[in-house]
């Protein structure tokens, strides 16, 4: 079991998954923000790997990858961060990016390196079911890393099924379509979407990502299944003000009402 | 039977190919999935392709043979004319295709991404005839360097929203053209311009372009009394002049299909897009197929005088045929194909494009068996170029 596993087996309500992208604002920002967050009370940080092409993210994260990459972020650096990391800290880790990266790697070196410095799961969104069920799934086991798959609005129950099946860590609905990164709230006709995934995929741990950005959305996604994500709008936050750690402290204190 | 060059069920030419794509794009590569052979297949989209091919893109493009040409390279040289068509290049076949496959979805806005423009003003055309709303993404890098290509578009009552993200050009407006249809998954279709992107769209752009070979065997039959040519001579960027040009002929082992990329200044200079040379295998765009990369995986923005032949990758089927020694790949730089387009000018009387005048400089690299048949696919006229031809001419 990994730490992502074991955290949804004793945590069922108002997990709340961190999201910001590797090497940016600063090329070791991590070592700073993640310990922050951790002491805060984050339950799981899903660190990006910055990517050229991210096709499935909105514009901050966009901006944020071009920034980290520009800094000289890359991903042998971003496993010895996370292996200075894990000296200190046992907070529940995913890595997000693109196949692409994977590929390039090698994805057995990248298996093997990402368990080896302590990375507990993955969502490559890019990364189609069929080819992680037929090709992927044993060597993930092997190395005791998690996936994550994500789940739309359109995706049919046939799929949300299947994608919930394979999701060992967690399956990641989508709130709304459109890109993230966008403000709109959580509406009344997403709930019965929610509803939906929850009565197809019971016994799968759902966090709702996209769009959430405050307390109000927070709690209002967090009350449709276990917790909910917040990408752009922390990305954001670290913008505006000076201070990593003290930035991720006061955004955590905000979602939680603390 | 089918044909180790076509997909398999599952969108693979061979090894690449595929729909590599996020949950949100899944709904709408699967509609057109699950109906793009239906509808291309059927009796009623048949006879309206190939009317508007017939009666508004005003096909079949000639094939005219080249004297002076053939004299100079001491070979039977063919010019398949696509530079003839409406909108001056091959890319309204496919926006003909894809519109009326749009229309038979019941979408009511289409977006598309251009590079040199033709694409652009080809899905222009087509919605203004059909009277769909149409948003092109381009480069900010394009929209300067194609002006008038950008007046057309606009004239016709599309939209250009520049692409400001990346290298902003071509890579950059294919992803905000993807971007833009995860937002708007309703009722919009992207028309993709080329044979690249996830499966159907390599497939079926391949069988919009398809034309171009289909006429070319008619033609070539009626002119030589053989069927076939030995050769075919094409660009490629992405690939699909390339592809309709040699989709008729993928399994006659005795044509020979020779591509030429863009190596823009030079193949180790830092600034080519000589995608299958300097490229690994990788995803772009949704597809699995080759790539400029860094070794962390980091697309790389390619160079190209030509802002049609400028991407960082290829088209899965392009991919299969070199991986699998069915193409060969010449790497052309600016200085060849300007070279090359003014040849082609002052011998035949044909100002091709920038992205065409790639294809010509391979007829001074390979060696031609004498009185052997060459077919040229001329993708594009010239038109767009004039800028850069007469600053570096000097006219």
């Amino acid at each position: 079991m990994n730490r992502i596993q074991a955290l949804f087996k004793k945590k069922k309500e108002s997990v709340l998954n961190i999201y910001f992208t590797a090497g940016h604002p600063r090329l070791d920002s991590l070592l700073e923000i993640v310990p922050a967050l951790y002491e805060a009370g984050v339950d799981l940080v899903e660190i990006g790997m910055p990517y050229s092409d991210p096709l499935a993210d909105g514009e901050t994260i966009q901006a944020s990858s071009k920034i980290a990459l520009k800094n000289g972020m890359h991903l042998s650096l971003l496993f010895e961060q996370i292996t200075q990391l894990r000296e200190t800290c046992d907070i529940p880790l995913i890595l997000m990016g693109y196949y692409n990266q994977l590929i390039q790697y090698g994805i057995e070196k990248f298996f093997m390196d990402a368990s080896a410095a302590g990375v507990d799961g993955l969502i490559i969104p890019d990364l189609p079911l069929d080819e992680y069920a037929s090709q992927l799934k044993n060597q993930f086991e092997k190395y005791n890393l998690g996936i994550s798959f994500l789940v739309t609005p359109k995706t049919s129950d046939a799929r949300i099924r299947e994608a919930a099946e394979l999701s060992s860590d967690f399956l990641y609905i989508i709130s709304s379509s459109s890109i993230t990164g966008s403000k709109s709230d959580i509406e009344d006709t997403q709930l019965s979407y929610f509803k939906r995934v929850e009565e197809l995929a019971p016994d799968t741990p759902r966090l709702i990502g996209f769009g959430i950005h405050d307390k109000a959305s927070f709690d209002k996604a967090a009350a449709q299944a276990n917790g909910a994500i917040i990408g752009s709008a922390f990305i954001r936050h670290l913008d505006s003000i000076h201070g990593l750690a003290e930035a991720s402290k006061t955004f955590v204190q905000n979602i939680k009402g603390v | 039977m089918a044909s180790k060059y076509t997909i398999d069920e599952n969108g693979f030419y061979g090894k690449f190919g595929g729909a590599y794509i996020p949950e949100m794009l899944h709904h709408n590569i699967d509609e057109l999935q699950k109906n793009y052979v239906r509808i291309s297949n059927s009796e009623s989209f048949k006879k309206d392709f190939d009317q508007l091919l017939k009666d508004y893109v005003g096909r079949p493009s000639p094939l005219y043979f080249a004297e002076n040409l053939s004299k100079k390279y001491n070979a039977n040289i063919y010019l398949k004319r696509e530079d003839l068509n409406h909108t001056g290049s091959h890319k309204i076949n496919n926006t003909i295709g894809q519109i009326l496959l749009a229309k038979e979805l019941n979408k009511k806005r289409i977006i598309a991404e251009t590079g040199a423009g033709q694409h652009g003003v080809a899905t222009a055309t087509v919605c203004a005839l059909m009277g769909i709303d149409c948003i092109v993404y381009m480069g900010a890098i394009d929209i300067e360097r194609q002006a008038a290509n950008v007046s057309r578009m606009k004239m016709l009552g599309a939209e250009v929203r520049p692409a400001l993200s990346g290298s902003q050009t071509l890579k950059d407006a294919t992803n905000e053209a993807i971007r833009d249809w995860i937002n708007n998954p309703e009722d919009t279709h992207y028309i993709i311009g080329s044979v690249v992107g996830p499966h159907p769209y390599p497939d079926m752009v391949a069988k919009f372009q398809s034309v171009i070979s289909a006429e070319m065997k008619i033609q070539l039959e009626e002119q030589t009394g053989r069927n076939y040519p030995d050769y075919i001579l094409a660009c490629v960027g992405g690939g699909s002049n390339a592809a309709g040009a040699f989709y008729h002929f993928l399994n006659n082992a005795d044509v020979q299909f020779y591509l030429a990329e863009a190596a823009g200044k030079g193949i180790d200079t830092g600034h080519s897009a000589a995608t299958s040379i300097l490229g690994s295998e990788g995803i772009i765009h949704g597809a699995r197929t080759l790539l400029m990369q860094t070794e962390d995986g980091q697309i790389i923005e390619p160079y190209s005088i030509s802002a049609g032949l400028d991407y960082p990758g290829i088209g899965p089927l392009h991919a299969h045929l070199i991986d699998s020694n069915r193409a060969e790949v010449f790497p052309v730089t600016d200085e060849e194909a300007l070279d090359a387009a003014l040849m082609l000018t002052r011998t035949e009387g044909i100002i091709p494009a920038l992205e065409t005048a790639h294809a010509f400089s391979i007829l001074d690299k390979m060696d031609i068996e004498p009185k052997s048949i060459v077919v040229v696919n001329v993708s594009g006229r010239g038109d767009k170029d004039l800028p850069t031809y007469k600053s570096h001419f000097n006219f």
